[in-house]
């Protein structure tokens, strides 16, 4: 997308302008990264004892692996849930039934509204209450991620429901489907297609949430890498950049994913 | 769409099935697993330095695991087939519920609501909470003199809370996720001291020998025990046999020595077992 | 009961905390995230650069790092103090990670909102000879807000609950008081969660409507 229209295109004078205008800014912003590096260089952060032990191969298969490792499992176990959970709850809402609809959007609505760290906490302490026994660490990450994850897609597919054009449903009755079958087979498909940009940027979201199953002790990127590398090396920032470097990847490549599957989509259309 | 839900019920049993964990036999005590199975799992702390530390070999180092494997190897469990499995605090007692782990032993201090839950052998060390400072800081002698400074502790521990209440009103307390980013800012210059357990202390200081120093002067006891089932009188018996040997026969002093020793922690004398 | 009832007064304590992490996050994230829009479509390709390189790196990067950068960069290693009390500083890094990592949403919910603005109304506007800035100020961002408001009343829902996060730099608000209430009420766990959850919900749901109404209100009518 191209904001062009938004201003004149510059005549002779305004390129100048325009390019000791861009040299300033881009001086400025040098400028600011060069006090953050000084400022660090100060406290150490840039020594090469803090850095090198993140070149090491055993660092890598004891520390960050096994802990990304972790993270797409909970990642990957959450996503496939939560698209399940989100997909019944999408049609739940959108039933015809009063009694199924209400109380469908009673449990989106609170699932969307608590926040994941609570959910987590909730589903590793609070078991033992509910069933009498105590849930992995990893089944209290997937339960927070699925059900807050997949409340907020079963609000996108809705929404990609509401967005159908009446005839789709109509025509569908008209060959003589079922409720059921018109929602399956027309309607729900149509959604997902329509919705899958939005529901691929939840699975970011869902992705980056997962990080936070180290407050219950889940082996994941965050504890097992920055937490075990700075255990041994002390170099919590150095490891941290690092580890957000690794997450910034996957999502992005989550992203062109995305991208990927839209132009496919778009192309088959035509 | 039928596609999706059969892989979504594939995903479900997997759920389950790690959720209920391996099928494997449980044993009513410790001591039998350990004869049956020459198998042990044991809980730790995995970023410890000094105390139970996952280093990047993939080894666990530590105080703790010395005392694991001692006991281990006293139950007739060979040190390769001893399996150390990382703890927070938040997953101990659930740990040994489960029987995920068949002992923990990870600076876990012995107190009665957690008897109410899991049973304690030992305690096989008793700390004391104390103060870590920069080396050369010498006006920082004891909880007393905090007033007016900035006190780092790990979020959720209470210690911090009681310096406050008991000794230093003035103090600025900072809560950190992890002891790691305590060091680094007491290191940087921005907090001046550190509170938790000595030994704990002791084992950063180890870690930035000539840097940092734990004060010395303690102002509580936190008495360390071996988590094991709750009611596993046999197993408790047996820890403590172990544990009664491990001091009688130097390996006790000789451990505590290499692995917090080097930042000149006063090893003192082994604790008096408290069996039930 | 007992328990939510004894420890009210610290409950609604750090739930005050909460509503005040999101309430100056929400306010600074609205700025720095218009300011990046205006950025993001400015002539200038070195600010288009910037822009988009600092909304991708806040984006993807899991609020956790986030505000352990500002915990740990910002506050300990270039040195920035925002007060002598601990407690006071930690809140203003608090909310300038939440700022950090929530204006990027609210770029891009902004940018989107610009795509809805007709071709034509910022053609008009350069035809009256308003330049860049003016046309952005008077006539294209006030549209885009009026299409974006209920995306924003989600990143606001989100934020909310993102201050959860914010004990990662020692601030505590809700969640924190939840997790030692857990601790000493081992008993009450079920009480607790609910108690918990139920002050979410109620700062969360009607966020939700008002921000539902107002996009409706002032939708711009085409």
């Amino acid at each position: 997308m191209s904001y062009a229209n938004l201003y004149e295109v510059p005549g002779p004078r305004g390129v100048r302008r325009n390019r000791v205008l861009g040299a300033v800014i881009a001086l400025a912003l040098l400028g600011v990264a060069y006090v953050v590096y000084v400022r660090f260089d100060d406290k150490g952060q840039w020594a090469a004892e803090k850095w090198t032990p993140l070149l090491r191969a055993d660092v890598w298969t004891t520390f960050i692996l096994p802990g990304l490792a972790g993270t797409l499992l909970a990642a990957v176990a959450g996503v496939v849930l939560a698209g399940l959970f989100g997909l019944v709850f999408a049609a739940a809402r959108l039933s015809e039934h009063r009694w199924v609809r209400v109380p469908a959007g009673a449990v989106v609505e609170f699932f969307r509204a608590v926040p994941l760290l609570l959910l987590i906490f909730f589903a590793f302490f609070g078991s033992y209450v509910l069933i009498g026994g105590n849930v992995s660490a990893f089944a209290a990450v997937v339960f927070g991620l699925t059900v807050y994850n997949g409340s907020v897609i079963a609000e996108i597919i809705r929404a990609g429901v509401l967005s159908l054009p009446r005839g789709q449903s109509e025509a569908a009755y008209a060959v003589g489907m079922r409720k059921s079958q018109v929602m399956r087979l027309v309607l729900l498909p149509q959604a997902l297609r329509a919705m899958l940009p939005a529901v691929v940027s939840q699975f970011v979201v869902l992705l980056k949430d997962s990080a936070l199953g180290l407050i219950v002790g889940y082996d994941e990127l965050v504890d097992r890498g920055l937490n075990g590398i700075a255990a041994n090396f002390s170099n919590v920032i150095p490891a941290a950049i690092l580890i957000a470097a690794i997450f910034i990847v996957i999502n992005l490549s989550l992203d062109r994913l995305a991208h990927w599957l839209n132009d496919r989509r778009s192309a088959g259309a035509r | 769409m039928f596609g999706t839900s059969r892989y979504a019920v594939v995903a479900l049993l997997a759920l389950a099935l790690t959720a209920c964990g391996s099928g494997e036999e449980t044993y009513a005590s410790i001591v039998d697993k350990a004869k049956n199975a020459k198998k042990l799992v044991v809980g730790v702390k995995a970023d410890q330095p000094g105390l139970g530390l996952r280093t990047p070999d993939g080894s666990f180092s530590g105080f703790d695991i010395e005392v694991a494997r001692y006991v281990a190897r006293e139950l007739g469990v060979k040190a390769e087939d001893v399996t150390f499995k990382e703890t927070v605090s938040a997953n101990r007692e659930a740990f040994l519920q489960q029987g995920q782990v068949d002992m923990v032993v990870a600076t876990y201090s012995i107190n009665d609501a957690r008897k109410e839950k899991v049973s304690f052998a030992g305690p096989y060390f008793v700390a004391g909470q104390d103060l870590l400072v920069r080396a050369d800081e010498a006006s920082l002698t004891g909880p007393e003199a905090l007033n007016g400074k900035k006190l780092c502790s790990v979020a959720g521990s209470t210690p911090a809370q009681k310096v406050k209440e008991s000794y230093a009103k003035e103090v600025q307390l900072q809560e950190e996720r992890t002891y790691s980013a305590c060091v680094d800012r007491v290191l940087g210059g921005q907090l001046d001291a550190i509170t938790t357990d000595n030994v704990i202390l002791a084992g950063y200081a180890a870690q930035h020998a000539g840097k940092l120093k734990v004060v010395g002067r303690t102002f509580s006891t936190e008495k360390y025990g071996i988590g094991l089932k709750k009611d596993d009188k046999q197993g408790r018996d047996a820890v403590n046999d172990a544990l009664e040997k491990m001091f009688a026969d130097g390996s006790w002093k000789k451990a505590l020595e290499g692995s917090v020793g080097a930042a000149g922690f006063a090893v003192p004398q082994a604790p008096q077992l408290e069996r039930y | 009961m007992d328990a939510l009832l004894t420890e009210w007064p610290t409950i609604t304590l750090a739930f005050w905390m909460t509503v005040k992490l999101a309430a100056v996050s929400a306010i600074g994230s609205l700025v720095l995230g218009t300011a990046l829009t205006a950025m993001r479509v400015a002539p200038l390709a070195t600010l288009r650069g910037a822009a988009g390189t600092y909304v991708t790196v806040a984006r993807n990067t899991p609020l956790t790092l986030v505000l352990l950068f500002t915990g740990l960069g910002v506050g300990a290693n270039l040195g920035v103090e925002l007060s002598a009390d601990i407690a006071t500083n930690n809140f203003w890094l608090a909310t300038i990670g939440l700022t950090a990592y929530t204006s990027a949403f609210v770029c891009e919910a902004l940018r989107s909102g610009i795509n809805t603005v007709p071709v034509g109304q910022a053609e008009a506007a350069r035809s009256l000879g308003l330049g860049f800035v003016k046309t952005l100020a008077l006539i294209t961002l006030p549209q885009a807000f009026r299409a974006v408001i209920a995306p924003l009343g989600s990143i606001l829902i989100a934020l909310t609950k993102n201050t959860t996060i914010a004990l990662v730099v020692g601030v505590s608000e809700a969640s924190v008081r939840m997790r030692e209430m857990i601790e000493t009420y081992g008993d009450q766990v079920l009480q607790i969660f609910f108690g918990f959850a139920l002050g979410f919900v109620v700062l969360c749901l009607p966020t939700g409507l008002l921000f539902g109404w107002l996009s409706r209100r002032l939708a711009v009518a085409r």
